[in-house]
């Protein structure tokens, strides 16, 4: 017998051992069945069967019984782009694609060369000039008509993308030697860490304007940018420095005694060993990275919920909130059940390598 | 490997009449406790050098100052005529010429054994890849693990990370190695393929402070031991007369616990 069906029949002896093993796992078996069955017809009866679909207009939904998803296929495009102006919803459609493109691109080890990094600094650029516009023949629309999804990527890369190197630096100046440099990042981490979110975007786009004047600040979705790049920043920086500590100090000395210098020492034998440790909270606070970027509504930046709730807003139809909203849940789903992926992934590469 | 030797001494060390390492009067304190008094020694080179004595008595602080893993309070330590402080260039050139071997192994487990080796020259040395490949696995055919080249650390065994430390410290081209107890760590089995690369490293003339308790390779291959007791050095003579006629009660003493 080959190696794989043997452990294609463990793996199915286990199964069997774990569903009805005992009594407990079979009377707990039995009753999630029971549970499963009563439940699965009517989500499928709903979702389904008695759903409305096409022709997208109000009236389908109307005499269905079911989801209304005639919704979600007549305004797809104004709760994934929000206000921004119809004719030109091909920019922000090129770039989620883009941006999505290069993010699954970026997850293949074979990419991770220094050059990803100036790719990213193009597509960002790219992003930027096709939202905003005013060049290139390309009409202006301001910040404050752009929204749904590409304002959620963007958020949602440029705090984890900026976020995470800063928090390395700031990690690494935490525990630094030199006490003015130690002090500082402490400071910076504490403070920003004691901060709600909320409260941070509020001073950058709020606060702000009134101490300073207007024309000397970058715009309120720039503001917003750059508050959940300094909160994101200072999160990971904890989540890194735990790393830094769990490391043996051999580790350091060992690097030390070949005459490396600092930095050579943190890029070649600290970062990849503290990073790869401290895998499991990092994803966790960049899942909880990508749904914070949602808050930017409060201080009226369109992301992908505003533009969702914003769409329910259309008298003719029955507001159909409950599959807006699962649209959307299923949207933030794929993004974070996508990263957990690609964390799992790195995580099992980097196994072996930590102690 | 006589080829390694001469590649060794074509490098440009400083002056070859002057000793490897002079230590002036160092000391060395963890607030209270006092881990060095005082300590005075000079290492001709090529000369080999064991310290022993009990723990706490100073002897890994000790060539830990050497190569500034441990900063001393009092003293001058010099080494191939630079002297050892906070000055960054030239502790980093200290380092690239005196190499070490911890208790622990330390080597970097999310590299190959053969990333471990060179990363210091292709790094520190700006040797090209292929060269320091090369000169890599000659050291690793040295300590007799060339077979092992692209496995982890972890996929090792004691002995065997231990010889691949002292390669991968071999790879920088030192002039002087300091072995911190490389032995203590290992299974019984082990100490000795361990020993007998160190054996044959100081058969071939390489300056040697050897932290250990291992008597049997002092009275092979040291030129002279040291015996130490808080924080000073008490006894320094050569392997024949420390052993058969030690001059202090405590260095009598500390013998006769080891050697049973």
């Amino acid at each position: 017998m080959s190696a794989s069906a043997i452990s294609s029949s463990a793996r199915g002896a286990g199964l069997w051992r774990s569903l009805f093993g005992s009594r407990l796992n079979f009377a707990l078996t039995v009753i999630f069945a029971l549970l499963l069955a009563a439940i699965l017809p009517i989500i499928v009866q709903w979702s389904i069967i008695d759903a409305a679909f096409f022709p997208a207009i109000p009236q389908t939904c109307e005499t269905a019984a079911g989801a209304c998803w005639s919704f979600i296929i007549a305004k797809h495009s104004q709760i994934l782009f929000g206000i921004y102006p119809y004719d030109e919803r091909w920019r922000p459609l090129i770039v989620c694609l883009l941006l999505l493109g290069l993010l699954i691109h970026s997850v293949r080890p074979t990419a991770w060369r220094p050059s990803l990094a100036a790719w990213w600094l193009v597509a960002l650029t790219a992003c930027w000039v096709l939202l905003g516009g005013g060049m290139f023949g390309l009409v202006e629309v301001t910040s404050d008509k752009w929204g749904g999804l590409p304002v959620t990527l963007i958020l949602t890369v440029v705090a984890i993308g900026f976020g995470f190197p800063s928090g390395v630096l700031l990690a690494l100046a935490r525990r630094s030697d030199l006490p003015v440099i130690r002090l500082l990042a402490t400071m910076f981490i504490e403070i920003t860490r004691a901060l709600p979110l909320l409260s941070i975007l509020f001073i950058a786009s709020i606060m702000l304007p009134l101490l300073v004047p207007e024309a000397f600040l970058p715009d309120k979705f720039w503001r917003a940018l750059i508050a959940l790049v300094l909160f994101a920043s200072a999160y990971m920086a904890e989540v890194v420095r735990g790393g830094l500590q769990a490391l043996p100090r051999g580790q350091y000395e060992a690097a030390d005694a070949l005459g490396l210098s600092y930095w050579q020492s943190r890029r070649l034998i600290i970062l990849p060993q503290a990073v790869a440790l401290v895998i499991p909270a990092l994803t966790n606070t960049v899942i909880v990275m990508i749904k914070n970027t949602s808050l930017v509504l409060v201080v009226g930046l369109f992301d992908l919920i505003s533009s969702g709730k914003a769409a329910l807003a259309d008298p003719e139809w029955r507001s159909p909130a409950v599959e807006v909203y699962l649209f959307i849940t299923a949207i933030y789903f794929v993004l974070c059940f996508g990263f957990s992926r690609f964390a799992d992934s790195l995580e099992r590469r980097s196994k072996g390598s930590v102690r | 490997m006589t080829s390694d030797t001469a590649q060794a001494s074509a490098l440009p060390h400083p002056d070859f009449a002057s000793p490897a390492i002079v230590m002036r009067g160092v000391g060395k304190n963890y607030g209270n406790f006092q881990a060095l008094r005082g300590v005075d020694l000079e290492v001709a080179r090529g000369e080999r050098i064991v310290i022993c004595g009990p723990s706490g008595s100073g002897k890994s602080t000790l060539i830990r100052c050497i190569n500034h893993l441990e900063q001393h309070d009092a003293g001058q330590i010099i080494v191939n005529d630079m002297e050892v402080g906070s000055e960054l260039k030239q502790l980093q050139a200290i380092r690239a010429q005196v190499g070490m071997v911890f208790q622990s192994f330390n080597l970097f487990p999310h590299l190959s054994i053969l990333e471990n080796c060179i990363l210091g020259p292709t790094w520190v040395r700006k040797l090209p890849r292929a060269e320091a490949e090369a000169k890599a696995m000659a050291l690793l055919e040295r300590v007799k693990i060339p077979d092992q080249a692209n496995k982890r650390p972890g996929q090792l065994s004691g002995g065997q990370q231990q010889r691949v430390a002292i390669a991968r410290a071999l790879c920088m081209e030192p002039s002087v190695m300091l072995f911190d107890e490389p032995t203590s760590a290992l299974d019984p089995e082990m100490v000795k393929e361990v020993l007998d690369v160190m054996l044959e490293l100081a058969s071939d003339g390489m300056t040697m402070l050897v932290v250990t308790h291992e008597m049997g390779f002092a009275r092979q291959a040291a030129d002279r031991v040291i015996f130490m007791d808080q924080g000073q050095i008490l006894e320094s003579a050569p392997p024949e007369q420390f052993f058969a006629n030690p001059e202090h009660e405590r260095t009598r003493t500390f013998l006769s616990q080891i050697l049973h």
